[in-house]
């Protein structure tokens, strides 16, 4: 027998010591980072940044495969007891001596998870994480000139790069209200300071919003250089019609944080795509009874929403609780009662 | 059934106030929700767990009499917490809101014979909905007693004092099998019904697991206390199953807990589906440790009208509950645990006798709740 199938072997026998539980369920309590666990990772340290930014020193757990820089990684924190799910930037080198990794993150009005980790986390929380993922990344050959285009929140992969890799020739403009809300500013600084950085601030308090078109003026050889950009989505948009105009599009890379903002209303188109119906709701009839009519085998019980015998995932969109007005999002791994949920827009439910 | 309505001297317009008065009570809590409880259930499962690696670590040693002692008293807790105040409330999608995938009603599964799909449907779905409907509500009894005066006699109810005694030693198989509907389905016809094979198959893959764990393998494992780790998990499960089966008792039998016709409930109202739950349970009264170790179902009354808000918070929900039960001038059943275990068991007794028609219950409205 193989060590593999031995090791395969003593597990069974265990699950059977431990059932209905699984070893791991024991194991966690100890040991929760361990080769083989979930993924997880300790909150160990919070740097602030700005008066709304902080970087978050995370150690992964053992499976935790690295990342390359430019990367997100999905994190899940708990917030008020609610598991929440977001995406962020990482933001240390990929050869960091400790293993830790850094996420910086900045706080948005009415953020719940972005507040929570820049104002109320504490070192030893654990998190939930997932692999870094995301194709906002250098390419293997070196280009020989670069630009980075970057506005807010849009420095921090970017930050990660610019940490990881070394270039000859780096411009960076960089746009943020003041001088004090620069995430990075000082270290940003010494990079120019030590000549392997030039950088142009834009102030948009005092400056104005960043006109595309003052790109000749700020980086005069913005064409030949090879750009990354991440940023608000008007910036975004801008750059992406200003590089295909000059039928370059594929010099930017560009990398998009909040797809798509939901906006909750009353009723929306629900889709039901495992059995690939569509159909139009009102914001007052329970998806179950939507789904019934339109001939979606729904499960159910009480309706009433006591039971619980019709949570279901909702892949995307938004909806309302019925009983209280409560909006929920879509985010992996969110499930709804069906019978005391309507549509609040657009909303997938995965039946 | 008793023979006058408690609830006769409530309007309509009085009831659905005190629905919606009820309504409030539950949005409060759902809005303090928060990290304080995500923290609490945490914990409990961890307690559990820990009790639980203890107590099977200490019965290694079990041919030690002091050991066995040990181990046997924490397994037994560690069963009643995982049935109690983990199992039953998380299965109940109490916690569901923390999004943690561990700890959802979607997932988790306990120590206990009976599947928690299958429980959650006869539990969650047909107690909860239909609490003390008789006929709806086979919680009344079981299937196998006899649990109201106007119920139809028959010589089988003789025994009930023992089938009820049998059903608490052996609880947890005595669910499974009313979650399987054992009764109904044994009949030839139904044996065949595919569905039914599978959910059968479940729990018998429950057992097997269940039995091989606690009566095969950690014996061996003990190794020279074969024999006593193996009398002490049998007294574990046997605690465990008399403990629950009398708590259970205690949320519906009590004397002075109503019990509602079929009809009663057409049409029924928010408020009426209220006022049907907060006179058909009844409370144990107690320390914080009883209320703990009940799974808070000492707060049944709360539990019913709630089912789904976190267990730790029926303490203090029950005190505003509690003051609209005076402010309606209705009885609110409880009392210490003795007492609702003896009134139970006395009217398991008494009703396994024939009694006479109870007088004056005309086919009337006197047990609907439309009382106006
Ligand atoms: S059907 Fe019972 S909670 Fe939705």
């Amino acid at each position: 027998m193989t060590s593999a199938a031995l090791r395969s072997r003593a597990w069974k026998l265990l699950e059977m010591v431990t059932t209905p539980l699984l070893p791991s369920d024991y194991l966690d309590l100890v040991s929760p980072l361990r080769a083989g666990a979930d993924l997880r990772g300790r909150i160990e340290a919070v740097h602030p940044e700005t008066s709304d930014a902080a970087t978050i020193v995370i150690r992964p757990g053992r499976g935790w495969r690295g990342h390359t820089a430019g990367q997100y990684v999905r994190i899940g924190v708990d917030v008020d007891g609610v598991r929440l799910w977001r995406a962020y930037s990482v933001t240390s080198p990929t050869n960091r001596q400790d293993g830790r990794v850094t996420i910086t993150v900045k706080a948005i009005p009415d953020g719940k998870v972005s507040n929570h980790l820049v104002r109320r986390a504490k070192p030893g929380t654990l998190i939930q994480l997932d692999q870094a993922t995301g194709d906002f990344v250098l390419p293997e050959a070196k280009p020989a000139k670069v630009l980075y285009l970057t506005a807010g929140s849009g420095i921090t992969p970017v930050m990660g790069m610019l940490r990881d890799t070394e270039f000859n020739d780096v411009v960076m403009v960089h746009c943020a209200p003041q001088p004090q809300d620069v995430i990075f500013r000082n270290e940003l600084h010494d990079l120019v300071a030590d000549k392997k950085l030039q950088l142009t601030e834009v102030h948009t308090a005092t400056d104005g919003m960043l006109d595309i078109a003052r790109l000749d003026e700020l980086v005069p050889d913005w064409a030949e250089r090879e750009t990354w950009a991440c940023g608000p989505a008007g910036l975004l948009d801008a750059a992406e019609e200003h590089w295909s105009e000059y039928g370059m599009p594929e010099r930017l890379h560009v990398e998009r944080f909040r797809p798509s903002i939901v906006v909750a209303g009353d009723g929306g188109e629900v889709t039901f795509s495992v059995t690939g119906k569509t159909v139009d709701a009102d914001g007052a009839t329970p998806l179950l009874d939507v789904g019934e009519e339109a001939g979606v085998l729904m499960p159910s019980g009480c309706r009433m929403g006591i039971c619980f015998g019709c949570v279901t995932p909702l892949k995307a969109g938004v909806v309302r609780d019925l009983r209280t007005g409560e909006i929920t999002e879509a985010e992996p791994g969110v499930l709804i009662q069906t019978c005391v949920s309507a549509a609040a827009g657009p909303c997938d439910i995965e039946r | 059934m008793t023979a006058i309505d408690p609830t006769a001297h409530l309007t309509a317009e009085q009831i659905e106030e005190l629905g919606r008065e009820l309504d409030a009570i539950r949005d409060e809590v759902i809005a303090g929700r928060g990290e304080k409880d995500a923290a609490y259930i945490r914990k409990v499962i961890s307690a559990q767990r820990k009790l639980e690696l203890v107590s099977r670590g200490v019965l290694l040693f079990s041919f030690f009499p002091p050991a066995w002692l040990v181990g046997t008293a924490g397994l037994s807790v560690a069963k009643i917490m995982d049935n109690m105040e983990i199992g039953h409330n998380v299965l109940h999608g109490q916690w569901d809101w923390m999004r943690d995938p561990k700890i959802h009603s979607t997932t988790w599964d306990w120590d206990h014979v009976s599947p928690a799909d299958q429980w959650k449907h006869s539990h969650n779905e047909l107690h909860h909905t239909y609490t003390n409907v008789l006929g709806k509500d086979n919680d009344l009894g079981y299937g196998i007693m006899r649990v109201d005066e106007d119920q139809k006699w028959h010589p089988f109810h003789l025994g009930q004092p023992l089938w009820n005694f049998i059903n608490a030693c052996f609880f947890e198989y005595g669910i499974a099998a009313y979650d399987l509907e054992l009764g109904k389905n044994l009949n030839k016809r139904r044996r065949k019904d595919p569905e039914f094979r599978a959910r059968a198959k479940a729990v018998g893959r429950k057992i097997r697991k269940q039995v091989l764990k606690d009566y095969v393998i950690h014996p061996l494992l003990s190794g020279p206390s074969f024999l006593p780790t193996l009398a002490a998990t049998f007294t574990a499960n046997l605690v465990r199953n008399v403990w629950t089966h009398s708590v259970i008792m205690c949320g519906h039998f009590p004397e002075g807990v109503q019990v509602f016709e079929r009809r009663s409930i057409k049409g029924e109202t928010r408020g009426q589906w209220y006022l049907r739950q907060m006179m058909g349970s009844a409370n144990i009264s107690g320390s914080k440790a009883m209320h703990f170790m009940t799974g808070n179902l000492s707060h049944q009354i709360e539990h019913h009208l709630f089912p789904d808000l976190p267990s730790n918070r029926y303490a203090e929900v029950a005190v505003k509950v509690r003051a609209l039960f005076d402010k309606y001038e209705l009885e609110y059943v409880t009392g210490p645990l003795p007492k609702q275990v003896f009134s139970a068991w006395r009217k398991v007794f008494r009703l396994s006798l024939p009694n006479k028609k109870p007088k004056g219950t005309t086919p009337a409205r006197e047990q609907e709740l439309v009382a106006a």
